[in-house]
């Protein structure tokens, strides 16, 4: 007999993304899990940042938000939660998990840390000469600047922490579709080397992985791909079978939809070649992947399949890269244009006499060539913004960049409103790959009668 | 005519890399989109903001194109000094293509 279909939602996207959906699908959804997505990039460099700033921090700053949200009816519901918001300290993470628990009366949570993504001492240790990818540098190059180095851990190192009691799965990296996959394997027993099965359990994962990027988010365009109700735009959950099989759908009286076409643009977003999407537990073959609406907002995705898992594991390294120093300004009105050219034509003077002339920059004009670049034809706008941004060696020098925009108020052209500024440390981010071997994972149970790692 | 009347497209990144998918609305167009955006094409008209390769994956049961733009994001979205650093919108510049 076939097994029921397993429940997972998505509700977050990213580090900001919003709350009330995620309530919605926690307290309406009959979910087996509920999955919150929340590290970018460079999310863990800045967090390592905090981190070092101050101890108890560097885990998602909407952390404590978010369950105390969604916990109740999660624990309410028998919905296990599965997050990467611990980002530079999953273990403070879940012990502020565990803390609020207990203040919202919720005694037996149980929280399970998963551990090894940080690989930063590994790194400095033993491979100061391996290569960075996409660039001729090695990581000795870097090795001064390095703020962070995060393993993209595989749906294998979420799995004790599944096979435990655990309520709330808290990691660091962890790779975005794994998230989802992990859950799947634990639950469908999907063997570590089924290849296929793991390649459709990464599709599940990053039709999800995203939130709203399927049920209508990120895709609205009056006229031509209309979105019901954007405002109360709800995220998505998936019912997938033991085969592997999934309708991705939302709760029907959340806004959105979910259509073919929603779940196209998602299965192709930041996919590169779709036979070959580099995943630690699989590499995913997307390339014959078949959409069907099946129902409203109910789209069915089969097809997927994979290819034996890469033999390393990717690793993000975060480095201070300089800084940024910007600065705005707005014309309108007649000659708009030209008066906000003038004002990029003089900053631009007044910083090659100060000797900034070297650094790379941009000298845009907001609403003529700031994002389209100049192959625009023509016209005159009712305003325009001017927006310069330098990057440089020093926090000073970021300043005194911004402050030379912020001087058009009284040296640059008439009328000149609205200046902003700012001044930012860049943290890079560059990537290489470190044998599977080098990185070990680690569960720490947290909560219940005992602790223990 | 333009990309826009027949097509749908989605930009995402990928360090230095854009990569936009082209959706036919209606899958009758696929060999049309097939024939004319070609990664040729499709470098000419991201003149500015591209500086290529551009690879170029065809999923016909789709009814899409899924490009991969090198060079393409000023470095890449932690390094970009530019407005839109992950160049999110540079899907909608494609819509603006004349098609035949």
């Amino acid at each position: 007999m076939a097994q029921k279909a397993l429940r997972i939602g998505a509700g977050a996207g990213y580090a900001g993304d919003r709350i009330p959906p995620a309530l919605a699908l926690a307290e309406k959804g009959q979910l087996d899990y509920l999955v919150f997505e929340c590290l970018a990039e460079r999310t863990i460099a800045l967090a390592q940042l905090e981190k070092i700033q101050n101890p108890m921090r560097g885990f998602d700053p909407l952390l404590s938000a978010r369950m105390k949200a969604v916990l109740p009816a999660c624990m309410a519901h028998g919905t296990r939660i599965i997050t990467n918001m611990g980002a530079a300290n999953p273990l403070q993470a879940g012990k502020e998990v565990l803390a609020l628990a207990k203040a919202l009366g919720l005694h037996h949570l149980k929280v399970a840390v998963v551990l090894g993504d940080d690989v930063l001492a590994t790194l400095q240790a033993e491979y100061l000469s391996a290569p960075l990818m996409d660039t001729s540098q090695t990581v000795a190059d870097i090795q001064a600047l390095l703020v962070s180095a995060n393993a993209y851990l595989g749906a294998e190192a979420l799995l004790p922490a599944l096979q435990s009691d655990a309520h709330v799965i808290i990691s660091g990296r962890v790779a975005d579709p794994a998230l989802f996959l992990a859950p799947l394997m634990h639950h469908f027993q999907w063997r570590a080397d089924d290849w296929p099965l793991l390649g459709k359990g990464v599709m599940v994962g990053h039709l999800l992985e995203c939130a709203a990027q399927i049920t209508g988010g990120y895709f609205a365009d009056p006229g031509y791909k209309d979105v019901p109700n954007l405002a109360q735009l709800g995220y998505p959950l998936a019912e997938v079978g033991a085969s592997g099989d999934v309708i991705i759908t939302k709760l029907a009286d959340d806004g959105g939809c979910v259509t073919v076409q929603t779940c196209t643009e998602q299965l192709l977003y930041e996919i590169e070649d779709p036979t070959q999407y580099l995943q630690p537990d699989v590499v995913a073959d997307f390339s014959q992947v078949q959409l069907e609406q099946v129902g409203a907002d109910r789209v069915q995705a089969v097809g997927a399949s994979g290819t034996t898992r890469p033999d390393t594991l990717k690793v993000t390294l975060g480095y201070r890269d300089g800084f940024v120093g910007e600065g705005q300004m707005s014309y309108a009105g007649p000659g708009a244009k030209d008066r906000g050219q003038l004002a990029l034509d003089v900053v631009k003077a007044r910083l090659a006499d100060a000797g900034y002339g070297h650094f790379e920059a941009r000298y845009d004009l907001i609403g003529v060539n700031a994002i389209l670049g100049d192959t625009q034809p023509s016209y005159e706008p009712a305003e325009v913004r001017a927006r310069i941004a330098v990057r440089v060696n020093t926090q000073a020098q970021a300043l005194h960049v911004a402050n030379e925009v912020e001087a058009l108020y009284t040296n640059g052209p008439a009328s000149g409103g609205g200046a902003s500024k700012s001044v930012r440390e860049v943290i890079a981010v560059a990537s290489m790959l470190m044998p599977r071997s080098a990185v070990q994972t680690q569960t720490v149970l947290l909560g219940g009668s005992e602790e223990f790692a | 005519m333009l990309l826009r009347d027949i097509a749908h497209t989605r930009t995402g990144d990928k360090g230095d890399r854009s990569t936009i998918s082209v959706i036919a609305y209606d899958r009758q167009n696929f060999e049309l989109l097939e024939r004319w955006l070609t990664p040729e094409r499709l470098l000419a008209h991201f003149e500015g903001n591209a500086k290529g390769p551009v690879f170029r994956y065809s999923l016909p049961q789709l009814g899409a194109l899924n490009f991969v733009m090198h060079n393409a994001l000023g470095g890449g979205v932690t390094r970009s000094l530019a407005l839109d650093a992950h160049g999110k919108c540079l899907s909608a510049k494609l819509l603006s293509l004349e098609i035949e």
